[in-house]
């Protein structure tokens, strides 16, 4: 079968499938399992009523047992053992993770991922913050912002491919198609043209701006959100007090949308910690730019070594863990 | 804050030329692409693309028509080559600003000049390119003479690479299968976690049982479980139950992986509608089901679409979940973004190959974007500030 028909076919099946479950979970809870009727109808509602979140919940808790809680126990697992031929394991205990700290590219990978992790939520969420700000005054501001948020559709891949070709060298004696080599070579003094991608530590840079200027957007649209939500009573204050604009921005405003910084700051930390595909598709690790989700993937798929890779994803879920329990500490919170 | 005091002028144009600014960085390296796009392979090696935008001069090198075979005999000893530079070879006329028969002096001459080539040799380039070239026996032979032309070249643009990316058939680096492919995986995709979502953030929003608060928060911490720690254990469960590699696969790892995000958006919006509107249906005697499918799906259509939304642009950009799951050693399988990392390596040069592919890639998502970014926004709103 074709595979777009395939994928009609799912989805007739998947939405009739699972409206078939729900409804007809739902009617054999109410008509034979404890039927609303009889000598015993009270007492069968309320047991309905127990049973029904459950009916409702059942095939996303599947789901998210199966394809995210699993996996997290499963990898851990992994990490322990040392695939022999044959579908046999072998407990190895540490030795996957010695390994692994023995090797300079986790190293590397660690070093840049922390760079990246410091570069990339600081200057999205600072330009976010100067969209927002700026753009909220003005009548094309809307449009202005359209613009800053786009990238936010365009994938990583796309946006790899769009800043190859910004960060393009060509052979001296030819005309440049890269305009970051033009404008180096013609307004900033350049001899000769570079190849931005391969200069060890810098060319981190250049694929940090890529992820920057995707995130930007996600910045600017919840931080602009937050800016219109300041009473203008406390802004209004300041003024009347001879406070200038940048005392109003820095003192006034940024102090109450603080929570909301700390929301986008950690949201964009952990896109950075999980970065894949502009590294895979620029450099692919090369001239010292390996992140550790790159480093997991050559383990994994390249190297076919799943103790080590699955060692390196539990340093990336380790390092994820600070944020996932913070998270999960505010939402208790806001339940009381 | 527009009627605030004190508003200088120079105030509001510095504020407008800093949002153009910004406005301008943001947009330029895609621009580049979509520009890209549209020229010939030429074109793009031969200028940067923000030259295109403009007209152009452009130097072009051409020699005359072969003396031995062309060359007129005038009598007396005087001997002519007649012909039009754009009739043989250079393609449609172009003004021509300059031009010269030496690489040294390449503006030595305007159009209609008559230039002196020494003991009587004499070329003359007219307007329209026609040229006569003029000399004895000796001069007019052997060699024919160079012309270097400096023209303006009009800002010219093509669709065929569209045409070679989408619709050729013998390119077997096209899009035209991935494209299909990444559509494939998207729409299933897309809905199938969002009913199964809906049920699970009404129970969680609106139904009382014990444990409630302990799953809002384990969503909670799914919601940042990096996909990465999935990929070794789900790969090998697919492999066990006989799934394998395969669209199947890909479904449901990316419904597996959408569903945090799905029901903590959707219960987030549920528990925020009025508590008279369910009360009074539970009043009035409608079971949960009614209410669910009759009561919060309509009112939730808004956060349906933002999450819709969400996922759909999720699993079209998305790369890694497709390498694992679903892209086998066949190749047949492809989706766009693997097959631009593909381009990248084999086809790193061709630039036309590489942006138009891109822009293929790009240009539904960019669609979705601009045409439903008001559920956009509200989704990320109702998703990271609580």
């Amino acid at each position: 079968m074709h595979p777009a028909l395939l994928g009609l076919v799912t989805v007739a099946i998947g939405v009739s499938g699972c409206i078939g479950y729900f409804y007809g979970a739902n009617l054999f809870l109410d008509k034979v399992l404890y039927p609303a009727k009889g000598p015993n109808a009270g007492r069968n509602i309320n047991r309905a009523n127990m049973i029904r979140p459950w009916v409702f919940l059942f095939p996303a808790l599947c789901a998210l047992g199966l394809y995210l809680a699993y996996p997290v126990f499963a990898t851990l697992r992994l990490s322990f053992l040392e695939r022999l031929p044959g579908n046999e394991y072998a407990f190895v205990g540490m030795e996957n993770y010695t390994k692994m700290f023995a090797e300079p590219k986790f190293w590397e990978a660690m070093r840049n991922n922390v760079m990246w992790l410091i570069f990339v939520p600081a200057a999205s969420t600072a330009f976010g913050l100067l969209a927002a700000q700026l753009t909220d005054r003005l009548r094309w501001g809307s449009i202005a912002k359209s613009i800053i948020f786009m990238p936010m559709a365009i994938s990583l891949v796309g946006a790899a491919v769009i800043f190859k070709l910004v960060y393009e060298a060509r052979p001296e004696d030819v005309a440049q198609i890269g305009v970051l080599n033009h404008l180096y070579l013609n307004y900033f003094g350049g001899v000769e043209p570079q190849q931005w991608l391969q200069i060890p530590f810098w060319n981190n840079l250049f694929l940090m701006i890529v992820l920057v200027w995707i995130q930007t957007g996600f910045a600017m649209v919840i931080l602009s959100a937050a800016l219109r939500g300041i009473p203008e009573e406390t802004v209004e204050a300041a003024i009347v007090d001879g406070a200038n604009p940048v005392q109003i921005f820095f003192k006034i405003k940024i102090p109450q949308i603080m929570s909301t910084i700390v929301v986008v700051w950690t949201t964009i930390t952990i896109a950075t910690l999980k970065v894949f595909d502009i590294v895979f598709a620029m450099t692919n690790g090369q001239w010292e730019t390996q992140v550790l989700a790159n480093y997991m993937y050559d383990k994994l798929f390249r190297a076919n070594d799943w103790g080590m890779g699955s060692a390196a994803a539990m340093i990336i879920m380790l390092m994820v863990t600070p944020i996932l329990w913070w998270n999960v500490q505010n939402a208790r919170k806001e339940m009381r | 804050m527009e009627n605030m005091a004190g508003q200088k002028p120079a105030v509001v144009i510095a504020l407008n030329l800093s949002v153009v600014l910004l406005v301008f960085l943001w947009i330029f390296p895609t621009l580049g692409l979509f520009v890209s796009s549209f020229r010939t392979g030429d074109q793009i090696t031969s200028s940067g693309w923000w030259a295109s935008l403009f007209p152009a001069e452009q130097i072009l090198q051409v020699r005359v028509q072969d003396p031995d075979e062309f060359r007129v005999d005038r009598g007396n000893g005087v001997f002519v080559v007649e012909g039009n530079v754009f009739a043989e070879g250079l393609g449609e006329p172009l003004p021509i600003d300059s031009w010269g028969t030496s690489s040294r002096a390449l503006d030595a001459n305007q159009a209609g000049d008559t230039a002196d080539l020494g003991d009587g040799e004499t070329m003359t380039l007219a307007e329209d390119g026609s040229y006569i070239w003029q000399g004895n026996d000796e001069q007019i032979s052997g060699r024919a003479q160079r012309m270097f032309i400096t023209a303006t070249v009009p800002p010219n643009f093509t669709l065929d690479n569209y045409g070679f990316v989408l619709f050729n058939p013998e390119n077997a680096e096209g899009m035209a299968k991935a494209f299909f492919n990444t559509l494939t995986v998207v729409i299933p995709a897309t809905i199938i976690p969002i009913l199964i979502a809906a049920f699970a953030a009404y129970a969680l929003a609106w139904m009382d049982f014990p444990g409630r608060a302990l799953l809002i928060a384990a969503v909670v911490g799914l919601l940042v479980v990096p996909l990465q720690l999935a990929l070794i254990p789900l790969l090998s469960l697919h492999n066990a139950v006989g799934i394998g590699k395969g669209y199947l696969g890909v479904w449901l790892a990316h419904t597996g992986f959408g569903l945090p995000l799905a029901i903590y958006l959707l219960r987030n919006y549920m528990v925020g509608l009025p508590r008279d509107i369910i009360e009074n249906a539970k009043v009035d005697g409608a079971t949960d089901f009614q209410i669910f499918t009759k009561i919060i799906l309509p009112l939730s259509f808004p956060a349906l679409a933002s999450f819709a939304i969400f996922q759909f642009l999720w699993t079209w950009n998305d790369l890694l979940v497709a390498l694992v799951f679903l892209i086998d050693s066949s190749g047949q399988t492809t989706v766009m973004t693997k097959q631009l990392v593909e381009l990248l390596g084999t086809r790193g040069g061709d630039w036309e190959i590489l942006a138009t592919s891109a822009f293929v890639s790009i240009a539904v998502p960019l669609v979705v974007f601009f045409s439903m970014q008001r559920y956009l926004v509200r989704g990320l709103l109702a998703g990271s500030v609580k």
